[in-house]
């Protein structure tokens, strides 16, 4: 074979392996929309589900996500962003920035299956929060803690250094420099990783179904159990109660996702015009 | 001769094992500009950031003592804050933030807590006479910093050091990037300036070394070879390397 030829044959692998990529999500968007739409009204939307999910809306499901992501980031967000000024402000490269970069890393790859277990037994038993949002909120806030962590490190990262050498040479202290030239710099960045969580969160089922359980009435209280949209989408396609309104729970499930992550990289794309 | 503001005793500084400076000893007197000039990696730098504590590298070791206004920055219980905050520095790259005009200039008075609009107010308008920028931007304060030329850039800067105040101001060879004519505004701005501040001028050339400071001293590789009044220094050098230098046979 040519090289001229082994070239066309790479190329033309490389370009349908792209389109086939995007072909399957276009598939999978296309068959939720489809089989969705129809059944989304304003009804399904603001309505609770009655008998099981069978009938009526998804009201609580939306509450109860929503509940959950604000707890979970509420945790994640100061932790996250915590250590990320804590690894890049105030430590030298060394063992200490190494251990706690591996950790989360590893952290980032313990499946969400054995968090979801982790937290059942801790949260929901041990400590006794039962199944609620509280439960929920805090397995998820360990979910997505490795995401926020990296890309708060990246974005705080991203902040020229002579701005810090400013805020010292004219006396400020390191904090100061952190908080009026550091955070406010790397903010965009920050909330893009934030955002990219929030498209993980909303999505999550394993977790969320073993610490938030599956109560269908709508939460108020942080110690009152939920469900969450993708649960509810899991438990009634899967126990066969009713596949329309799966597929329109699943449909409003990818509008949310989709718009974030539309959102998210808008304002990633946004943040880095910005810095050059 | 004014009185000295900064006295340099016997100063080594070894930075990761390696010699940075050796033994330097020197005065500079207030109301002064004191020139520092050499080859680059010959510690003028590095001794500038001893003045006002912000010397960093891994395993610093000093000797000798350095005193500011009285006070030896290189020993443990020196305030850094507070030393900075009279002694301040220009970098060689203007570096402004990305904020107005008039928020560059109050940012030191701000993170010391001063709220005061009239306060602010007045500081700014100081800090940009004394760098001779205020006919340039006094009707657009409000404006974004980075819009501003490089030249301008470099004279906020200092206008932002002199909003604090500061009695000495460290210049890190400011006007390196700089086209002649942003130069030449940037060293009559220093010679109004001295008149109530003192100035430590680093820079490798000669010539704006010749032009600007008074006094000044040569450094070659960590130590320092001589210093005195500038227009003795550039007509009859004791030492030879200093001739060398200045006629321009290396550095």
């Amino acid at each position: 074979m040519t090289p001229r030829r082994a070239e066309h044959i790479a190329l033309g692998l490389m370009i349908s392996g792209a389109f086939l990529a995007l072909a399957i999500l276009f598939f999978i968007i296309a068959v939720i929309m489809i089989k969705g739409l129809p059944h989304i009204t304003t009804r399904f939307l603001l309505d609770n589900p009655m008998d099981m999910g069978r009938a009526g809306g998804i009201f609580s499901t939306i509450v109860s996500t929503v509940y959950l992501l604000i707890v979970s980031l509420i945790i994640a967000i100061p932790l996250g962003v915590g250590t990320a000024i804590y690894l890049t402000e105030y430590t030298v490269e060394g063992k200490i920035t190494k251990i706690v970069r591996f950790g989360t890393e590893c952290l980032a790859g313990v499946p969400s299956i054995i968090l979801g277990l982790f937290g059942f037994i801790l949260f929901v038993i041990k400590l006794g929060f039962g199944w609620s949002v509280l439960s929920g909120g805090i397995s998820l806030a360990i979910m997505i803690l490795p995401v926020i962590i990296r890309t708060s490190e990246e974005a705080i990262k991203a902040v020229p250094q002579s701005f810090r050498d400013v805020n010292e040479v004219l006396g400020g202290s390191k904090w100061q420099g952190v908080t009026r030239l550091v955070l406010p710099n790397a903010a965009p960045g920050i909330l893009t990783g934030v955002i990219l969580s929030v498209g993980r969160g909303i999505g999550e089922t394993a977790v969320v179904i073993f610490t938030l359980g599956t109560s269908l009435r709508t939460p108020f209280s942080i110690f009152d159990s939920g469900r969450s949209m993708a649960v509810h989408f899991y438990i009634i396609a899967r126990e066969g109660i009713s596949m329309a309104n799966a597929y329109a729970t699943a449909a409003v499930l990818v509008f949310s996702i989709l718009f974030i992550n539309i959102f998210s990289y808008y304002l990633m794309h946004r943040f880095v015009k910005g810095r050059t | 001769m004014q009185p000295p503001v900064i006295e340099a005793e016997n100063v080594s500084l070894k930075a990761a094992g390696k010699n940075v400076l050796n033994h330097i000893t020197l005065k500079i007197h207030q109301n002064e500009i004191f020139g520092i000039m050499g080859p680059s990696g010959g510690g003028k730098t590095s001794f500038l950031r001893l003045i006002n504590h912000t010397f960093r590298a891994q395993k610093v070791e000093t000797e000798g003592h350095l005193f500011v206004l009285g006070k030896d920055a290189l020993s443990e219980d020196i305030n850094p804050t507070s030393l900075r905050r009279k002694v301040s520095m220009v970098f060689a790259t203007p570096v402004v933030l990305p904020m107005s005009i008039f928020e560059n200039l109050v940012y030191g008075l701000r993170i010391q807590g001063i709220k005061g609009k009239s306060t602010l107010q007045m500081a700014a308008e100081r800090g940009l006479k004394a760098a001779i920028l205020w006919e340039e931007v006094r009707d657009r304060l409000d404006k974004p910093a980075r819009k501003l030329s490089g030249g301008q850039q470099q004279r906020l800067c200092i206008a932002r050091a002199m909003a604090m105040s500061p009695d000495i101001l460290l210049l890190d060879e400011p006007t390196s990037g700089l086209d002649p004519i942003s130069t030449f505004r940037i060293e009559e701005a220093l010679k109004e300036l001295k008149k109530k501040h003192t100035i430590v001028l680093v820079s490798n050339n000669t010539k704006q070394i010749a032009r600007v400071t008074d006094r000044c001293a040569f450094f070659l590789m960590g130590e320092l070879v001589e210093t005195g009044e500038t227009s003795s220094m550039f007509t009859v050098p004791r030492e030879k390397k200093t001739d060398d230098y200045i006629a321009g046979r290396f550095g």
